[in-house]
């Protein structure tokens, strides 16, 4: 195998294992903080519990993701050199205020949390995780400036050599950088996806205490209450945002859509795909069933409009920036896509139908409902992940959308011998598989042992 | 002053400030198995670093941050470069980081030994592997002229670099036996201190030997003249001070000493370096250097504006943090971790 698969492989294997542990840290950092606040205004002790406890379980997932995160820091460098020296200039800023706006700040005020209950004030100490949950979202929003920078290049300018090739892309205009509308769609949506996960983590977790008829139901109860109101809010609104995120890729990567609903031509009206089996090949259906005008009212809330297909995004391209393949791979586009979105509508009801019980103070769930609250703790993460694959392999063959081709961007063999990536994705898989595995034992653990337990180790 | 060349200095402040406050928390890693031997004491030690270790690593990320803004073409060519040192490092960095948060959530025995020697190695690794890094990156490492390293992992272990992972390695040590005797109280106090004490003669001597090294190896003596200036000779005095103040139980001014003596070296290495940042073995004419790695005027003015507004203020609340957390950890000690 060459360098380029090992290295997109590692890739893949790294920021969707880091991907896991994200989400939650945005959403549960916002939750604690809530659930504090509500201590300091409210004085009742329930509220410190579920601080406690919820707080314990963010920090085991909290360290997943800054360890998993320093990976993300350097793996540009080691794998992606030509891609860093290419796209630097631009690239790297945002990931250096990254680190010193956001990293810097979470890490540092985290740390005063744990170990400040007793010498901070109790108003001081909240403050301590709002300032927490300020940094992880910052650095939610620093991180998705970088990614947007791929998606849709904004703010550059591109440097030749004497050869007339394109060496480089230069930063022209900060702002435009920032303020890419890419980065505005994009950002919102991880960070109700992340409320969403952190809502549905609660969901599960409280109703499974309110299941056992753990001890202190009030605070599994009131978390139930604030959770679904939680979840449901940021589901809803990550769903919404998605829709609109996915039509402005319309306009910037219109073969990222076309690769997600499967349309190999241009239709007008076009229709929506609900399942196809197809050919990659020879770019056919092989069976699909599809509902008439569907993706036009999707695409331009209007009974018709033209959706364009991939055979003649290609053939465009292929005129713009010269022969090659510029079709992603379709279907798993096309299925990472209908997973998200069939995930994120299932939350929507779920929680939805959460509120409507618990608001009313109806804590006797049936087995039924109790067995799909519990499951449905795997949907913001299917969403997640799914979604993450589809920005990414929906975008190739680029790694910087127009601008660079991933297969340039790899470092070259001189340097990285594919036996030193095969070896690090060997590494790389085994030490994060272990984690995982101890990670979850942990969470179980914690989740299962309940608000009231403590630590027996502290004598 | 030119862009690149503040850069260039900000990065080598962000290592500066890395290598003094990870040092110790490395050191305290390192020490943790030897130093502490029943479950109590063993989470005493590794609570002195608690509140602050993950901060300091920062210092690092932020680090690794600005060399891709400023100089993508260093960050690129090392990291591709060193990487099998890097992987080794990331992952001792990983489980490390894991170490801290994991260790005392489970009471089995087993688990708890597990995640300590984890922690030993999660710091061992990264401290030799400075010393390492940094004796190439200044001894010079074969690049070609496309910017590419093309030298292997073994190159990079040769004896000049092994003798500064020593060195760097016996300084995080005793930096971290002195940050110990601050922090704790009675029986580990007086143990750090022996610890320091012990290991201050073996830091001299590949400190030493790290310089004399660089006498053959580098070409920082013809470039500093033999008479170096100040920073280098201060290196080497706080480090010698730090005996005798020890001795007379002045373990505040011990820590700064050594805390000195990393700063002054660090220096010193990148003084030794500028204006060059990776410096090449094959040809002095493909050294990376801070104009041919470097981003646009443009782009080092942004971050110059980000890092002059920003810098301040992680510095102060930092430092509020040590002032909140300046107690010794002691035997009524509430522990976290």
């Amino acid at each position: 195998m060459d360098v380029l698969i090992l290295a997109r492989w590692q890739f893949a294997v790294t920021t969707i294992y880091h991907f896991f542990f994200v989400p939650l840290t945005l959403g549960l950092s916002i939750f604690v903080a809530i659930l504090e606040t509500a201590y300091v205004r409210t004085g009742k002790d329930v509220y410190k519990r579920m601080t406690k406890f919820w707080g314990k379980l963010f920090l085991i997932n909290f360290a997943m993701g800054v360890v998993t995160g320093i990976v993300q820091e350097f793996q540009f460098g080691m794998n992606w050199s030509e891609y860093s020296r290419f796209v630097g200039d631009i690239f790297g800023a945002p990931l250096a205020i990254e680190a010193l706006l956001a990293f810097f700040l979470e890490s540092t005020f985290l740390g005063i949390w744990i170990f400040g209950w007793d010498r901070l004030s109790k108003k001081l100490h909240a403050a301590t995780m709002w300032l927490v949950a300020i940094g992880s979202n910052l650095s939610a929003l620093w991180i998705l400036i970088a990614n947007s920078f791929m998606q849709e290049p904004q703010g550059y300018r591109l440097v030749t050599n004497a050869a007339g090739e394109v060496v480089r892309a230069e930063m022209a205009d900060f702002w435009a950088l920032v303020f890419n509308p890419h980065v505005w769609v994009q950002f919102p949506h991880v960070i109700t996806s992340g409320i969403a996960t952190a809502g549905f983590f609660v969901i599960a977790i409280s109703t499974y205490h309110i299941w056992k008829r753990s001890k202190d139901q009030d605070a599994y109860q009131k978390s139930l209450k604030i959770s679904s109101v939680y979840a449901f809010i940021g589901v809803l609104l990550a769903v919404l945002i998605g829709h609109t995120q996915m039509q402005h890729m319309m306009k910037v990567q219109p073969m990222k859509v076309a690769a997600a609903e499967a349309l190999w031509d241009t239709e007008d009206p076009a229709s929506l795909s609900l399942f196809t089996v197809g050919d990659e090949e020879e770019r056919k259906d092989i069976f699909a069933i599809r509902v008439p005008r569907l993706l036009s009212i999707l695409a331009f809330n209007s009974v018709d409009g033209t959706v364009r297909g991939i055979n003649d995004i290609q053939a465009e391209y292929v005129q713009k920036y010269g022969p090659g393949n510029y079709v992603p791979p379709v279907a798993i586009s096309y299925w990472s896509f209908r997973i998200m979105v069939g995930a994120g509508v299932l939350m929507v009801f779920i929680s939805l139908y959460v509120i409507f019980l618990v608001l009313r103070d109806r804590f006797d769930f049936k087995p039924w409902l109790i067995k799909i609250l519990l499951l449905s703790l795997t949907l913001p993460y299917l969403a997640n992940s799914t979604g993450w694959i589809l920005a990414e392999v929906g975008r190739q063959p680029w790694i910087v959308f127009g601008l660079l081709k991933t297969q340039d961007a790899v470092s070259p063999a001189v340097a990285v011998s594919a036996g030193e990536v095969l070896t690090s994705l060997i590494l790389f898989t085994l030490v994060y598989g272990i984690l995982m595995v101890v990670d979850v034992y942990l969470l179980k653990k914690y989740a299962i042992a309940g608000t009231t337990y403590t630590e027996d180790h502290e004598e | 002053m030119e862009l690149n060349t503040l850069w260039f200095i900000l990065i080598a402040v962000l290592f500066t400030g890395f290598f003094f406050l990870e040092g110790f928390d490395y050191g305290v890693g390192i020490l943790l198995p030897f130093i502490a031997k029943d479950d109590r004491s063993r989470r005493m030690v590794i609570n002195t670093i608690g509140t602050f270790w993950d901060g300091n690593e920062v210092w690092l990320l932020t680090a690794g941050g600005a060399m891709f803004a400023a100089f993508p073409n260093w960050y690129a060519t090392m990291f591709s470069g060193f990487y099998l040192a890097l992987l080794l490092m990331l992952l001792a960095l990983i489980v490390r980081g894991v170490a801290f948060e994991f260790r005392s959530k489970d009471n089995n025995p087993t688990w708890r030994k597990t995640w300590d020697w984890m922690l030993f190695i999660g710091s061992f690794i990264p401290a030799l592997l400075w010393g390492v890094a940094l004796a190439n990156i200044i001894r010079g490492v074969p690049i070609d002229q496309n910017m590419n390293y093309v030298g292997g992992f073994f190159n990079l272990l040769n004896p000049y670099a092994l003798t500064g992972g020593l060195a760097s390695l016996f300084l995080f040590l005793l930096h971290g036996a002195i940050f110990l005797n601050l922090k704790t109280e009675d029986e580990l106090r007086e143990k750090a201190k022996q610890f320091a004490e012990k290991l201050w003669l073996p830091t001299l001597i590949f400190m030493l030997l790290f310089v004399i090294g660089g006498y053959f190896a580098t070409d920082m003596f013809t470039r500093l003249g033999i008479n170096p200036g100040v920073i280098p000779i201060f290196a080497g005095l706080s480090l010698i001070s730090v005996i005798f103040l020890m001795k007379r139980n002045l373990s505040g001014w011990a820590f700064i000493m050594t805390g000195l003596t990393i700063v002054f070296s660090t220096i010193t290495i990148f003084m030794g370096l500028y204006p060059r940042v990776l410096v090449s073995s094959i040809n002095p004419a493909y050294s990376l250097t801070i104009d041919n790695a470097s981003s646009t005027p443009y782009t080092l003015k942004i971050m110059s504006i980000v890092a002059l507004i920003f810098v301040p203020i992680v510095l102060g609340y930092q430092a509020w943090t040590y002032w909140v957390f300046r107690k010794r950890v002691g035997s009524t000690t509430h522990l976290e971790y």
